[in-house]
């Protein structure tokens, strides 16, 4: 197997006195969609965060494409993110908020502009982003992760508020880019969204990663058809730590 | 320097289209427009609006400053998810909240007189009052900055700035009331420059007094301040304690956003 393109290495974080990850292992394998899955305040969130240096780990370490990450910004050029549903300058119009990521990242590589026309978003982006449903704004949130072709994409409960047919548009998005070797980390409520797209899957509880490995091992463990009645499973019952 | 210069062009862009920042322009406007109507002399106009700056200059900059920096919450977090250098992403933020609060209030108080062509005479201190505006405004939004970043409840936050702006415009001159009142016996004119250096409102406010005749009647204590300010050394003092006022919010508001976690 390849050297992992994300490694997590016994990540601590605490909130004050409340802590949030208590050690977490993990690695994300190149090429793959990681669904990263769990009850909330898991700690998927914080996980994410940590990856793209929003937030500061207390303890261990994260390394990406091999390098450790440590306060130099520059492995960023290298991720997309789609964050959750987000308000973000009300008087700026999408092409503009789409305008001054370029700027910041200031990048001759292709753009991936395929997303506008798949999601119908060109009229839309004139107008400031306050006058945008929310499901429009999602899009705009999509097209921002999928822009500069990283080879990571972090997505944040991607098709939250979205209709059915975008949802698909972005679900297909996903799978194609996939194809041609990117490597996705998704969290979602939607467990059957998961199964879609997901070739390994992280389960976590209380701050720790119970579970990380393929989506058949999963299943395959637990003893049950799908992913959704998988993670029922492994929540109702510490099935890992019984199992070890 | 170059991320900087992004955010910031971005940021004021859609700054300067709020419009609670146009209210704040045309309410100047509106003010000085009336007051020059009603009074033929200019002087008399500054005079007023001495007060009405040193009351609304800090006020809206620091309010103004903290809800937009709780509001662009998610927006700076989508942007430190950026290959961005956090430093200079503060410094951008800073000033392109800075920025358009600095040109609504020139626009505001200083079109009515421009339209007018100016009163010749009163120029000199339009422009102390336009500069002292400008520097208020840069205080209070590195204050307003300070406090969104460390404090993560809105509410709190908000109600830190409005008691911070409380505090420098009316407990503190009550206070420093008190003390002379206390200490009446006493030669205090050195001790009041001093409180007096304490507080930014109370250094533009005295500083702009004294270029105004009615500097005359405030006594012996006027006397010194006029003297202070006078000479080379008492301006480089206000000088460095004005930029003392914006550079230690400044400065620690960046640190506290170099360690955040979003």
């Amino acid at each position: 197997m390849s050297e992992p393109l994300v490694r997590f290495t016994k990540l601590a974080k605490a909130f004050g006195a409340l802590p949030v990850l208590r050690g977490v292992d993990m690695a994300i394998r190149s090429g793959r969609v990681m669904a990263i899955v769990g009850p909330n305040g898991a700690g998927k969130t914080t996980l994410i965060k940590a990856l793209l240096g929003l937030t500061h780990p207390d303890s261990g370490e994260i390394s990406f494409a091999g390098d450790a990450v440590n306060g130099d910004e520059a492995y960023r050029a290298r991720i997309g993110y789609m964050p959750q549903i987000a308000r973000y300058p009300e008087n700026l119009t999408g092409a503009e908020l789409l305008a001054m990521l370029k700027d910041l990242r200031g990048e001759g590589a292709a753009l991936d502009e395929e997303l506008i026309e798949k999601l119908e978003l060109r009229p839309a982006l004139s107008k400031p982003l306050r006058v945008l449903s929310g499901g429009t704004r999602q899009k705009v949130n999509a097209v921002m992760a999928f822009l500069f072709s990283p080879e990571l994409l972090v997505l944040d409960e991607p098709t939250a508020g979205l209709d059915p047919l975008s949802s698909r548009v972005l679900k297909d998005k996903i799978l194609s880019a996939t194809a041609s070797g990117r490597t996705f980390i998704v969290t979602s409520h939607i467990m059957n969204e998961l199964e879609e797209l997901a070739d390994d899957v992280t389960f976590m509880l209380e701050g720790r990663a119970l579970f990380v490995g393929t989506l058949d091992e999963l299943k395959r463990i637990t003893g049950q058809p799908t992913l959704e009645r998988s993670v029922a499973t492994m929540m109702r019952r510490d099935w890992l730590t019984e199992a070890a | 320097m170059n991320t900087l210069l992004k955010v910031l062009k971005y940021q004021s862009k859609d700054a300067v289209r709020s419009r609670w920042l146009l209210a704040y322009t045309v309410f100047f406007m509106l003010v000085t427009e009336v007051l020059l109507r009603f009074s033929s002399d200019p002087t008399k106009v500054e005079l007023s609006l001495v007060s009405v700056v040193l009351f609304l200059v800090p006020l809206v900059s620091i309010v103004f400053g903290t809800v937009y920096l709780y509001n662009a919450r998610e927006f700076i977090e989508l942007l430190l998810a950026q290959p961005v250098n956090r430093r200079q992403m503060y410094a951008g933020l800073y000033l392109g909240l800075t920025l358009p609060l600095v040109l609504a209030f020139l626009a505001g108080l200083g079109a009515p007189f421009l339209f007018r062509g100016g009163g010749a005479s009163g120029m000199g201190t339009l422009a102390w009052l336009l500069v002292s505006g400008v520097v208020l405004t840069c205080v209070f939004t590195a204050v307003a900055s300070l406090i969104a970043i460390r404090c993560e409840d809105r509410l709190r936050g908000l109600g830190a700035a409005i008691g911070v702006w409380l505090l420098l415009t009316v407990a503190y001159d009550g206070l420093v009331l008190f003390i002379l009142a206390a200490f009446s016996s006493y030669p205090l004119e050195h001790a009041a420059l001093g409180l007096m250096m304490a507080n930014p409102i109370d250094i533009a406010r005295v500083s702009l007094l004294l270029r105004f005749d009615g500097a005359a009647m405030m006594g012996y204590t006027g006397a010194v301040f006029l003297d202070f300010f006078g000479r080379a050394y008492g301006m480089v003092l206000t000088a460095a304690a004005l930029s003392l006022w914006v550079l230690l919010p400044f400065v620690y508001g960046m640190r506290a956003f170099q360690r955040k976690d979003f």
